[in-house]
Order: C-alpha cells, then structure tokens, then sequence
C-alpha cells in the first residue's frame, strides 16, 4: 500500500476527527463525575491554607 | 547559597561548571575570530563568574539543618531578579527599536545596531528573559506549595536557572555580531539550541521528580499548566531546530525541513510558543496566584480542566493561520483557522474563570493594585484571545497580515495578559519569598499599574490605527486597475503612529523601572513578618493580601 500525502490527509480527516470527540468526551466525564465533586472542592480550597512548610 | 549544599552537591556544581568552562574552550578555540569564538568567551566567563562563589565557599561547614522541613526558595529569589532585570533590558530594546522605526538615525550607523539586529534582542529579552525567568521561578515556587514538597533537587534548579540564561545571553549577543537562523522566537544557532535540550529537560524532570515525591495526592490544575508549558516547549524547540551546521567551527547551519514543511514547521513552532510559553505556564500562575491574592478559591475548578485539554489540543493545530494565502496547502490553512476560531472557548472559559472568582470582591480589586494587575491580565487576555480568533480568518488576515495590527495584537497579549499576570504575581510573591509584611509602597504599585495599563492601551490603538491603515492603504485600486498607494505612502502614513507607539512603550518601560525599585526596597527596608526559624506555635492561617 502506498503511504503517502492523501493517506495521511484521508487519516486525518476521518481518525483525526474521532480520537479529539474521543479525547473531549473522556474529559467531559472526568470532570464532571460526581465522585470528582469532593476532589476538586478540596483542592481549590487546599492551597488557601497559608502554611508554608512541608508536610513530612 | 553554596553554603546550603553538601559537600557532594558542592563538587557536582564544580564539575558541571567546569565542564561548560571546557566547552566553552572548545567554541573559543573552534570558532576562532568568527561569533562563535566569542561565544566561548562569553561562556567560559559565565561558568568562570559561578565558578567563583562555588569554589570560594567549597570548605565552608555543611548545612546542619534539615533542608526537607522546609521549600527551596533561593533559585525563586534569583529567578523573580533576574526577570526583573531582563524585563527591564528587553522593554528598553524595545522601546529603542520602536524610536528607531520614527527616527532612523537612532542606529548611530552600526551594523550591530540596525533594527533586523536589536528587534530580536527585544523579543528575546522579554519573551525569554523576562517571561521565561518569571515562570521557571514561579514554577518553582507553585509546585512546591501545591505539593507540600520540596523541590526534587539541589544543584538541578541553580542548573536550570543558570543554564537558562545563559541560553539567553548566547542569543541576545549572538543576534548584535549577526548571529541567527531567521526564524522567528528561534533565532539562536545550533549549539545554543542544543544547550538549551540539556537544561529544559533538566527542567522538566526536576519538575516531575518533585510532583512524584508530593505530599498532598492532588495535583492541582496550576502544575498542569505549567508541565504543558515544560513538555510542549521541549518537542517544538527540537523539532523546530533540527538543523546542521555548515562545520564545527561555524556559527551558521541549514534546517533540515524543505521549503514549505519548513514554514509550516516554524508556524507551528511560532504559535505554539504563544500557546505553551505565553499562554499555558501564564494560566498556572492565574490559577494559583490570582486565588491566593483574592483570598477565594477558583471560581469553577472543573471549568478549568475542561479548559485546559481544550487549549492543549486545540492549540497544536492552529499555527498554520500564519501561512494563509501561501505555498501550504489550502486545507492545511482551513484547519489552522477552524482550530484558532475553536480556541475561544477554552480561552474565555479561562478568562472568565477568573473574573467570576473575582465576582464578590470587587472591593479588593479597587483597593488592592495588585490583584487589580490580575484582573486587567485576564481581561486582556480574553480581548487579545477574541481577536486572535478574528485574525486567524482568512479573509480577515488579507487585510491585517504583514501590517502593525499583528503587532498590536501581540503586544495586546504580551503587555496587557503576560506582563500583567506576571507582575501581579511577583508583587504577590516578593512578600512572601522574602518574608515581609508587605511591599515597600502601595502607592508605587499603583503609579507601575496605571503606567502599565495606559501605555498599553496607547501601543495598541496606536498600532489598531496604523494597522488598519495600512492594510487599506496596500489594497486601494485605481479606476485603472494600479494600486493607489506606493508603499511609501503607507509608510509616511505611519509616522505619527509609530511615534505614539514609542510613547506607549516608554510608559510602559518606566511602570516596569518603579516596579524594580518597589521590590529592591521592598527587601532593604521592609520588616520581617517573624524572626526566621522562631519557634512559636503554628497560628491559624492569615490569609495574604490585606
């Protein structure tokens, strides 16, 4: 098989397209899994807590 | 400094710079009289100039506390110094080469000094000397307090920082004798390129070493931005910089990319340094100081994951919107503006992240001029973002490409969202890192913001104007079909532009000067918030700001 330029804009027309929905869609269960919820709240308001040392 | 390494660290220091001595033989003696012989005179005076502390200190006692129980702070102090310091070499250039483009004969008739030499001395200086220095020494900074650990290293941070700047010096010099590849926010030659490999992966598994060894099992979204920042840097810089130099000896090399591959190549490198150097480690400091100056947490924390895969893969494909109406195939520049109009949601999710953290506490923002530098940071972000996103349409880039509107939307960027993000969190680092109450003059603060906002706005209309100008000026027929303008009409047409864009710079340049100041006093003469190492109770947290 000839791998050459139309090959790989055929790839990136048709794959390329999927794996980024893919990739979006991963993300958009991610962040948005409920379980995450208290992850994340805790982690916006962790670097508040003004100690500067740290944790051994 | 030395005297906080153990003797091991010590002679691992001494080896290193005694090995970039050597190498830096190696160019003196290979170059000869050609630029790269200078070059190995500059680094055999670089490594010679660290050499000295090291050595001098080399039999003093070793460090008897317990370096674990506390951050790394000394690479910090240098690194916000040193940025200060290019800050105010690189918006001098600027400002030099903005007069030199009104007034000519402000080269003095030397050929190091014309513009195509001093131009990329200015974009080295601020983009590389100044930002790259804010954001290796923010970086260290945020990733030690975000993972309750001390830096991975000892030597590799002086490594980093040190070795950093040298890369700096090689270009800046290497640009006044006439070294340069010719491509764009690349100009350094092979062996800086190939220094500067060494020292960024240094950087990034320093970086990765030091999340692998944190303490708080979150990694929290500024150290995504700032690996982003790291790692994409590290594949655009030595895929871009694939070249071979003509012998050893000489300064000069060929890319290894053809023709149009090599356009595409550049662009691709080009905008994805605006997105990974200017953008992304920028963002880690937004999403890090900005909350700690508010004192309030990040308005939406899954906002800003989503906006962070968002400008991670959209921006890989966006370059080639510099190319349009060019050699590169038509659908190649067809994606490359899709992706750069796409990018403004994951941009202004970002933005208005921000502002919406804001959103309650207006009353800091009015009183307090360093968080203000933050909020005009994402504001102009989300502006230059915004027209970023217009300009990479085709039709619209055939009015605005080659003309001053690309420049004044750079400095949109660079002036109001980079240098305003970064001195925001420098004045709210500086306190902190040196361990004062506060900064040595509010009022100064002030004096740097108001400088800083009106010369940026008077750049970046005055460039708007010239700009639009211009562009029309280029495509206005006659009834018979000629243009109606020669090219120097368009040019005396800019005259009073480029001047008031010189006006803009040099406020911008004297804001930055009353910054420096404000922080050199800030660590003279400010009292220290507790005697160091005292020992008292731990105190509930006082949040900083007020």
């Amino acid at each position: 098989m000839d791998f050459d330029h139309d090959t790989l804009v055929a790839f990136s027309k048709s794959w390329g397209l999927f794996y980024l929905m893919g990739f979006f869609i991963c993300v958009i269960i991610y962040a948005f899994w409920p379980s995450n919820r208290k992850r994340f709240t805790r982690a916006k308001t962790s670097i508040l807590s003004g100690e500067d040392k740290p944790w051994r | 400094m030395v005297a906080k390494l153990t003797t091991s660290e010590r002679q691992s220091a001494a080896v290193i710079l005694l090995l970039v001595a050597l190498a830096g033989i190696a160019m003196a003696a290979a170059g000869r009289n050609e630029a790269m012989g200078v070059h190995g005179l500059i680094v055999i005076l670089f490594a010679g100039a660290l050499l000295y502390p090291v050595l001098s200190a080399f039999y003093a006692p070793e460090p008897t506390e317990d370096r674990q129980a506390s951050y790394y702070d000394e690479p910090i102090k240098v690194g916000i110094a040193l940025a200060m310091g290019w800050a105010i070499f690189g918006m001098f250039m600027g400002v030099w080469v903005a007069a030199q483009l009104a007034w000519p004969n402000l080269h003095f008739d030397g050929a190091w000094s014309t513009f195509g030499r001093l131009r990329p001395t200015h974009t080295t200086g601020v983009i590389f000397g100044f930002g790259g220095n804010a954001l290796i020494a923010t970086s260290f900074h945020v990733v030690q307090r975000t993972s309750r650990a001390r830096l991975a290293g000892q030597v590799s941070p002086w490594f980093v920082l040190f070795g950093y700047n040298l890369f700096c010096v090689l270009a800046v010099t290497g640009y006044i004798l006439g070294v340069t590849q010719s491509k764009e926010y690349a100009e350094p030659e092979w062996y800086a390129d190939l220094w500067l490999v060494v020292v960024w992966v240094t950087y990034f598994l320093l970086y990765i070493a030091t999340i692998a060894r944190r303490k708080e099992p979150h990694i929290y979204v500024a150290n995504w931005y700032f690996m982003a920042f790291i790692l994409v840097v590290a594949i655009l810089h030595i895929v871009n910089n694939l070249a071979l130099p003509i012998s050893w000896g000489s300064a000069k090399s060929y890319t290894i990319w053809p023709g149009v591959q090599d356009a595409m190549v550049q662009w691709w490198y080009g905008h994805n340094a605006v997105a990974f150097f200017l953008t992304a480690g920028f963002l880690g400091m937004l999403y890090y100081y900005l909350p700690i100056r508010a004192g309030r947490p990040i308005f939406s924390y899954r906002l800003s994951i989503l906006s962070f895969w968002g400008i991670t893969f959209f921006y890989m494909w966006a370059g080639s919107h510099h190319l349009h109406y060019t050699a590169l195939p038509h659908w190649v520049q067809t994606l490359g503006m899709t992706f750069s109009v796409m990018l403004l949601v994951p941009s202004w999710a970002s933005a208005g992240n921000a502002l919406l953290t804001l959103n309650g506490a207006w009353h800091q923002v009015r009183d307090d001029a360093t968080l203000r530098f933050m909020m005009a940071a994402a504001v102009f972000y989300g502006i230059s973002t915004f027209e970023g996103s217009f300009l990479a349409i085709r039709p619209v880039n055939a009015l605005s490409h080659y003309t001053d509107w690309t420049v004044g939307h750079v400095h949109a960027g660079a002036l109001g969202w980079v240098a305003l993000i970064s001195f925001g969190s420098i004045y709210t680092l500086v306190p902190a890192l040196w361990k004062r109450e506060r900064m040595y003059s509010p009022a100064l603060i002030e004096w740097h913001f108001w400088l800083a906002i009106a010369g940026t706005l008077v750049y970046i209309f005055a460039m708007w104007n010239s700009g639009i100008l211009q562009g029309l000026m280029w495509r206005t027929y006659t009834e018979e079909g000629t243009l109606a303008y020669s090219f120097l009409d368009s040019l005396v047409a800019m005259y009073p532009y480029y001047i008031a864009r010189t006006i803009g710079g040099a406020m911008f340049l004297l804001g930055t000067a009353i910054g420096c100041c404000n922080i050199w006093m800030t660590i003279r003469l400010v009292p220290a918030t507790v005697p160091e190492e005292a020992d008292l109770p731990v105190k509930d947290a006082v949040v900083a700001g007020e």
